[in-house]
This record gives structure tokens, sequence and C-alpha cells, in this order.
């Protein structure tokens, strides 16, 4: 790598970053932005096609209705104006895997403008203005054979799945973020973060950064400390998660840095971003001279919401993702910290369901984020697919509670639920681990022990309670965990007082 | 030649109706109408690029059996019709006259076919055009120009030369046309045809191979109105494929045609567009266009001289608007997915496929289009050019809607000039553009128009052309006005137009 990078805190000591951030999401509308094709993932390839989103000679585009919500809903979140009339517009430019050779998107008559969304950067709030969101339709997808790395570059030919083309696409635009100094990169991961969580609030998404329904281009430049300019910018594409959003700003902070203080200039360029080793390589030069002849769709009449209409749906906007996690971290009386961990592992909806069906706030948070969430990482899943419900969690702490099972047994149940053993009923009794709660076996088990240890008895009739453990320990492990261990130690002080 | 061939798709309907003909036997004497007559590339009227005697003959054979049945779908069930070339027919291959798509067979069908299939109208075949609808002769046809019947040595108007003459040639009762500046109208002039362009939004465009998506419209290509009222009535109406299509009721324009036939117009303002008129126009054609707005005050139509100032401007702004639509919707043709594919030695990427086969698919008009309208998008030149066309669109819809205040018509000449010669203007674009210099302001404001004979001028004795404009969605009005011309000129020639027409059999 031949880039000159300059060490963070000396890049903030010289120079004022502005961030600019570019989020595409991927609605999760039953059908495509244009025609009536499923706009779900994963079809063998080219079979979600028709004459429309294949761009066939003759074919035209009718406006899907459940995408201008779920963009009218996406803005007023974002604390948008609505348009009152706005139209489609052609982007033009070839590539072979967009089947007409123009992006039908929206210009200079966004859907929403002018809004801003509040985000939360180390316990501080900061503003970020958004510029707009618009409609557009996704392209298709190419895959590059042979040659290195899948590349176009060297390869010998290339495939294109148009399964992907015409998917209704939301592209919300930051105005310039200025004034975040060092806090650049966490101002950035923290903002995609905001809208990811808004996204999932209103459920018009899949909101999966790793699958590339939410995609974020991070434009940074940087200018002298102080000048109040604006410097020459890069736009990194496709930073696909949270961590890569924070590093890509870091890298290209660093980079910039580095070419400016050689008294070079920065190349307006797109730049991919390196999971590998968080660095960016240059991509394809953008110059403000890229003209993509852009004009009105002639195709679509104008989309022109009425304000009842946009009132209605402003009535169904959910809670505000920050104050809904104030609300219910004062109800649940969780920690900062508890709040953290559970707001990053997307538990909340969750636990906050488990809560609902009759769990303690901290048991409900404590299967979710300490047992359950292992398990979604080593399955490589979201938590809430890891094959639990909110209602089985209930079910089984209620079991705990009963004294049926015990934590460790219960973490037992979990695995006959995932394994699709049936209910928690059916693991235990299949899986033989309730509690053994005849005290005639434990009283046998506590005299085998203490005939044992004969010396740990003594201690204990002496006083020394904390001894018990070492019997109960024993027991525990004589009854393969099925004893109830409060009630072990009940037995050995009652035998020995 | 059959006598049958002579008839009305009225007429066709009523002696299907009547059992004194089959659907078979219609569709039978056209075919052979078509092998007698329309030859190929180099000599006859060549109006067809494709004919589909199995599918016809097919088609027909289902129409008479539903007929035997009891269930015929529709009064023009079992009469044939032509197809324009740029009008997608699925499992019938459409090639809008350029050679980039030659071979190409739609998976689909336009809402327009759909339409004529789903009555029972058998397709006979596809009609030659101008590459992509780009022209006023047919001559821009990447597979060869289409001949007029009244002369072939002259052009048969265009872009939809091949619809227009196939009616003209009696190789089709009926047929399909798209006009974008004049397409349908300007060929119907110089072919002794009737066309319509209905209101933008009255036909649906889904499956219409977009010139300019802003413009283009489908309609009825015939030889008298009331055919062509059934015929629109029949494809037209609201498609929801189609977002541009207006969501009203279709217009009763059999009965509007019906009731102008009587050749009572009386009460009817009609206006003179003063500007559609003066150098350059065909004393020929000045002076059948005289007769006949003479003839409407005979038939009772109060006839005032209306100015539309923004006309001059008309041409301008189409040709900017026109390629800048046409240079975005042409980029589709890239040989990754369909028709033609262009691989240069060597280098097979892409980008180089891509050039090779646009240079060598697309033909000079439609390149010199593309490079005009990509100039007048790009950045820099968006305001002076598209802009400011724009604008002079507004202006001119400003113009009609100030004389449709005053008149219910607009009347003018279709074409400035008879059937020029083949070869004539091919090397002159502006001469050539200039052809739809009538025909432009209707596309430009979305109103509808039609082109009745107005009889033959006296210098060549050619067709020529009389149009009549009204406001959007008054479609009813053309065939009303229209109806009333026709059957006073009819009558005062003893027949039809084309009964002057040559005899193409045995003839040349």
């Amino acid at each position: 790598m031949s880039d000159t990078l300059v060490p963070f805190d000396e890049v903030v000591a010289a120079y004022d970053p502005a961030l600019g951030l570019e989020i595409h999401v991927e609605l999760n509308t039953n059908t495509k932005m244009f025609c009536g094709c499923p706009a779900t993932f994963g079809g063998e390839p080219n079979t979600q096609v028709c004459p429309t989103c294949l761009g066939l000679p003759g074919a035209m585009p009718v406006v899907n209705g459940k995408a201008v919500e779920s963009a009218i809903r996406i803005g007023l979140a974002l604390n948008c104006e609505i348009a009152e009339w706005c139209r489609f517009a052609r982007k033009n430019y070839f590539y072979p895997d967009m089947p007409k050779n123009f992006q039908t998107s929206q210009y200079d008559e966004p859907i929403a403008f002018e809004g801003y969304l509040d985000v939360d950067v180390e316990g501080e709030t900061f503003r970020v203005e958004i510029e707009r969101a618009h409609m557009e339709e996704d392209t298709g997808k190419s895959s590059h054979v042979g040659g290195t790395d899948g590349r176009i570059h060297g390869a010998d030919y290339s495939l294109v799945d148009y399964n992907r083309a015409g998917i209704p696409l939301i592209e919300i635009v930051t105005k310039p973020i200025l004034g975040a100094g060092e806090k650049a990169p966490l101002v950035a991961k923290a903002y995609v973060s905001a809208i990811r969580d808004l996204i999932v609030a209103l459920g018009v998404s899949d909101a999966r950064m790793d699958q590339g329904s939410i995609r974020a281009d991070v434009n940074l430049s940087l200018a002298p400390k102080g000048s109040g300019v604006l410097g020459t910018r890069s736009e990194t594409k496709n930073v696909n998660s949270l961590r890569s959003v924070e590093r890509a700003v870091r890298y290209e902070m660093s980079r910039h840095a580095g070419i400016l203080s050689a008294g070079g200039s920065v190349l307006q360029e797109t730049r991919h971003f390196h999971e590998n080793d968080g660095s960016t390589s240059s991509g394809r030069e953008k110059s403000d001279a890229e003209d993509y002849r852009y004009f009105p769709e002639p195709d679509l009449v104008p989309v022109a919401p009425s304000r009842e209409w946009v009132e209605e749906l402003r009535a169904t906007l959910p809670e505000n993702p920050a104050t809904r996690r104030a609300r219910l971290q004062e109800e649940y009386g969780f920690s900062d910290l508890e709040m953290r961990d559970v707001w990053a592992s997307g538990a909340l909806p969750l636990i906050e369901a488990t809560v609902a069906a009759g769990t303690s706030p901290q048991s409900a948070r404590k299967w979710w984020v300490a047992d359950l969430l292992r398990r979604a990482n080593d399955a490589g899943v979201e938590l809430a697919e890891v094959g639990v419900t909110p209602a089985q969690v209930a079910e089984v702490q209620a079991l705990v509670d009963a004294k049926t099972i015990n934590d460790k047994l219960a973490r037992q149940v979990f695995d006959g639920l995932i394994a699709g053993e049936g209910s928690a009923a059916d693991v235990i009794e299949k899986r033989g681990l309730a509690l053994v709660s005849d005290d005639g076996p434990l009283i046998a088990a506590i005299d085998d022990a203490l005939a044992a240890q004969p010396d740990i008895a003594e201690k204990i009739r002496g006083g020394n309670h904390a001894a018990a453990g070492a019997v109960i320990g024993a027991v525990m492990k004589a009854t393969r965990g099925q004893a109830d261990a409060a009630r072990v130690r009940e037995l050995i002080l009652e035998k020995l007082a | 030649m059959s006598e049958l061939i002579t008839k009305t798709a009225a007429e066709l309907a009523e002696a299907l109706a009547a059992g004194e003909t089959t659907s078979v036997e219609l569709t039978q004497v056209h075919l052979d109408r078509i092998a007698a007559v329309d030859g190929d590339a180099e000599a006859g009227i060549h109006a067809f690029l494709h004919v589909d005697p199995e599918g016809a003959l097919a088609q027909a054979a289902e129409s008479d059996a539903r007929r035997a049945a009891g269930e015929t779908r529709h009064l023009l069930d079992g009469v044939p019709i032509a197809v324009k070339d740029v009008l997608a027919t699925q499992g019938l291959p459409t090639t809008c006259g350029s050679k980039i798509l030659e071979g190409w067979v739609p998976p689909y069908d336009a809402t327009v076919v759909r339409r004529i299939k789903a009555a029972g109208l058998p397709i006979l075949g596809k009609t030659n055009m101008d590459e992509f609808a780009m022209g006023s002769s047919t001559e821009h046809s990447a597979y060869g120009p289409t001949r007029n019947p009244w002369d072939q040595t002259r052009i048969p108007g265009g872009s939809g030369g091949g619809s227009a003459a196939a009616v003209a040639a009696f190789e089709a009762p009926l047929a399909l046309g798209t006009d974008t500046g004049g397409s349908i109208r300007q060929p119907g002039a110089v072919t002794g045809t009737v066309g319509v362009k209905p209101t933008y939004g009255g036909v649906s465009r889904y499956g219409l191979v977009a010139l300019a998506n802003s413009l283009d419209q489908v309609g009825p290509v015939t030889r008298t109105v009331l055919d062509s009222a059934l015929l629109h009535e029949l494809i037209g109406g609201h498609d929801p494929l189609d977002s541009t299509s207006v969501d009203a009721p279709v217009g009763s324009f059999v009965e509007a045609a019906r009731q102008g036939a009587t050749g009572d117009l009386a009460g009817l303002r009609v206006g003179v567009i003063k500007e559609l008129a003066g150098d350059g126009w065909q004393a020929g054609v000045m002076q059948r266009f005289a007769e006949t707005v003479d003839l409407l005050k005979e038939l009772g139509a109060e006839v005032t001289e209306i100015s539309c100032p923004s006309f001059v401007h008309a041409m301008a702004a189409y040709y900017l608007i026109l390629p800048a639509e046409c240079s975005s919707n042409l980029a589709k043709f890239d040989a990754m997915r369909y028709g033609l594919r262009v691989v240069p030695e060597g280098d097979p990427s892409a980008e180089a496929v891509m050039k090779a086969t646009r240079d060598a698919g697309f033909g000079d008009e439609v390149k010199r289009r593309i490079m005009i309208g990509t100039y007048a998008l790009s950045s820099g030149y968006y305001d002076a050019y598209y802009g400011q066309a724009q604008k002079v669109r507004t202006l001119i819809s400003r113009d009609f809607a100030a004389a449709f205040e005053n008149v219910d018509v607009l009347v003018s000449p279709t074409s400035p000039t008879t059937a020029f010669a083949l070869g004539d203007k091919l090397d002159d674009p502006l001469a050539m553009y200039l052809q739809d210099l009538a025909t432009i302001p209707a596309n430009l404001a979305g109103v509808p128009g039609i082109s009745v004979p107005a009889g033959l001028a006296d210098e060549d004795g050619l067709p020529v052309g009389f149009q009549v404009l009204a406001p959007a969605l008054a479609d009813e009005r053309l065939y009303r006005v229209g109806a009333a011309v026709e059957a006073a000129l009819t009558t005062r020639w003893g027949g039809p137009i084309l009964a002057k027409a040559p005899n193409l059999e045995g003839g040349r």
C-alpha cells in the first residue's frame, strides 16, 4: 500500500474534516419499484424478471405505491419536508447490469428533503442535517468469472443477474457534516447506526448491512483547520458494517492528510474499502464533469402525495428509536452498560416481548444478551433468528422461578428448543432435566458427601456456613446437576444444626 | 383480385355477421393481395416487413369457430389487421425498421396488440417504417423503403408508410400506426387514407417501442373515418401498465362518425390556423384545403381564421425534445440482452461490443438524433435547449387552449406537399423534417388529430390530406367533422378517392 498515512491525532490537530453520507436502503416491498416482479432475495438468477425490469423494448414502468409510502415514512422519520409534487428522472449512463442504460431515480425533485437526525456520540447529541431522501431502482448484479479477485479487470467473462434490477431503493443524503473534528469517525458510525435503527423501527427494510440491504457511501474531505472551506472529497463506496464506516472515515482522514501535508491535492474519485486491513483503494475517477444527462422520466406521471395521506402516515410512525431506548432503559432499570449491550445486539424488541410474557427485565436481559446472543454469534445469525422465541424464554424462566429447573438446566432446555425437540416441557421430559424434588435422594447424597469429607462437617457445625459449598458441589455432581442448590444447602444446615 | 379487399372494415364486419364470408376467406384474400403486390425491398409496395400467413389463418379459423358457436367477441372479430413494426407482438418479429433488432421476437404483446387479439382480429403481419419511427418517408427503414401505391416512385409518407400503404393498396382493411410528430397523419395524407392520432394518453403505449415517450400515440390507419372510429374504440381506454394513460371512459367515436356522415355541421365553430400556410406550401395542397374549408361552411360550420403564434417554434422545440427522449430510450440497445451483437476482433469487452453493435445497428438518421439529444441534455446546455424547448411546448399548449376557447376544432392541410419522389429529401434532413410542420403541434400539446383525404392536387394528381385538430379528450369531434368531410367529398367524387388509384395487379 503506497498511501502515506498521518497519525489520527495529527490529522485532527491540523485539519477540519467534512463528512457526507449517502445511504441506500433496499425496501422490503413485495414487488419491485416499477413492475410486479417479486422483490425478494435469493431466486435463481434471472427468474424474477419481466419485460419492464429487463428493459425490453416497449415495456413501461408503473410506480409501486407501497414504495412511495415507505419513502414518505422514512422522510417523515428523518424530520423531512414531503414534496407536494415530485417527479422521477432518468440518470443516463451505460453499464451492462443496468437494463435500460439509465436508472430511474429522482434528481432535483426528491420526495423528501430538508430534514435532520439527532445521533448520540459518546453521550453527546450531534445533529446531522439531511439534504434529501429520494426513490430509485436498484441495478442488476454483475459477477466476473475468471481473473484473480472477482473484479472485472482480467476476468474471462461476466454474468449478469437482473433479479435485483428494479428493487426499490431509498437514497438518504446528508448535507456536509461539519464540526465533528476528532469525532468524525464516531459520528459517521453513529449516524449509520441511527439510520439502521430507524429503518428497523419503521419496518420498511430487512436492514441487513451484511446482505447489502443498507449500503453506505462515505464522502470525506479535509480543509486546513479553521479555514471554513470545503476540500476535495473522496467517496468510499459500499461500506457494509458500522465498524467499517468508522474505519473508512479514519483511514481516509489519515490518507487525505498525508496527501495534503505533502503539498499534494486529493483526487476526486470513488474508493473501495477493504475489510481485511481497513484501507481504501482507488476506484474510478469521478469529476464533476461526469454528466448523467438527467431529465424528467416521461413514462411516469408526477407523484403528488396528498397532505391527508402524509398526515395519516405521520400518525403511523413508530416511537423515535432514541426516545424509546431511553424510556425502556428507565422502565427496566438497566445500567448504561447493560443498555448499550442490549441495544447493540438488537435484543431490545426481544426483551420487550419477553417481559410482556411475564419475565422480569433482568432475567430477560440475562438470557438474550448473555446466553442466546453467544449462540446467535456462533451460528452467524441475527439474534431474532436464533431459534428461540420470546414466549419460550418466558416459559423457561417461569420454570426456573418455579424451581422445576435451574439456570444450568435451562441452558440445556434452550439446546433442545434450538434442536427442535418440541416445547420446553417436551425437552425437560425427553432429556430428564427436571430438578430432583424429593428430599430423600438429596439427603442420601448429602450423607455420602459428608462421610467422604468429615472435616467439612466439623467446620459447618463450628459455624463456618461457607464450607457448605463444597458439600453442595459434591451433591450437584452426584445428581448430575439436577438438584436445587438452595434446597441442598437448607438440608445440610438442618442436618448439622 | 377479390372484390372483398376493396370493402371497408365496417362492411366486412357486416358481411361476416350476415354469413356472406368467413374470416378465413377474408384473411386469405388479403394474404393473396399481399403476395401479389407487396414485392420486396427492390420492387412492389413493400408495406410489410413480416407476413404471418399461418398465424393469421389460425386466428381466422378460431374466429370462424367462435362465430359458428355464437361467441363472437367484437364487431371486428375476424376482420384482419396489419400492425406497425414498432409494436411488440409476442411470437412475431419486431424490428422497428432497424438492423439492431433484426430477429428479435418479443416475449410479450403490446396492450393494443393484446386488445386486437382478444377481440379476434387476425394479424396479417408487421408493417414497414422509418427506423425507430424517425422519418417522414419510410426511406429510413433498414429493410428498404415502402412505395406509394399511387406512384411507386414516390414516398408513402412516414414513419408509418407501411401501415398507410398497406391500407391504400388493399393489402389490409385496417392497420395500427403510431404518431410522434405526424407518423400516422402525414402518411394518411399522401396515400389518400384516414389516420388518427388520439389524445395523448387515450390509447396505451405499453409495448410501443418508444421514440419520444411524451409525444408518441398509437392510433388507427384505415380507409374510412368510420373504420378508424371502430378501431379506436377497440384499442382505446385506460391501461394500468401505462401510467400516462388516461383513466376515463373511451369516447363514442362510432356514434360521432355516423352522426357526422349525415352531413350536418350546423353551429360547429372551425378555426383555420393562420400559421400553417404560406411559402413552401404546395399550390395544389392549398387549393384542395381551401375547397374543403368552403365545404365545411356549406355544411353549416362557422369558419374563422385563428392565429397560433407559437406554432412557428414548434419544429425547433420538437427537434430538441424528441432527440433528447430518444437518445435515452435507445440506450438500451447495447447487445447485452437481445438483438444484434457485434463483437469486434480482439476486443470482446462489454464496452467495445456496445460501441460496435450500436455503430453497425443504427442508421444515420438514428445516430443523428442520438447525438442531437445527447447534446441537448448535456450539462451546461440543458437549460438552453431541452429546458427552452419545454417552455415552447407550454406556449404551444396555451395557443391551443386559447384557440379552443373560440372554436370547436382547428383545421389545416396535413402536410405541406403531396408525396415527393423517393430519394428527393434523403440528403436534406431539414427539408424532410418540414413535412411534419402541421402535424407536430398536436403532439407537443397532446391534443388529437385526424387526416382525411381532401382530393388530388392538380399539378401531380396525388392525394392531399385535410387535418382536423380537437381539444384533448374531445376526439369525438374529429370523427364528426372527418366523417362529414368524407361523406360530402365521396359524393362529390362519385366514390372513394382510392378508386382513382392505379390498379396494382397487372398494372405495373
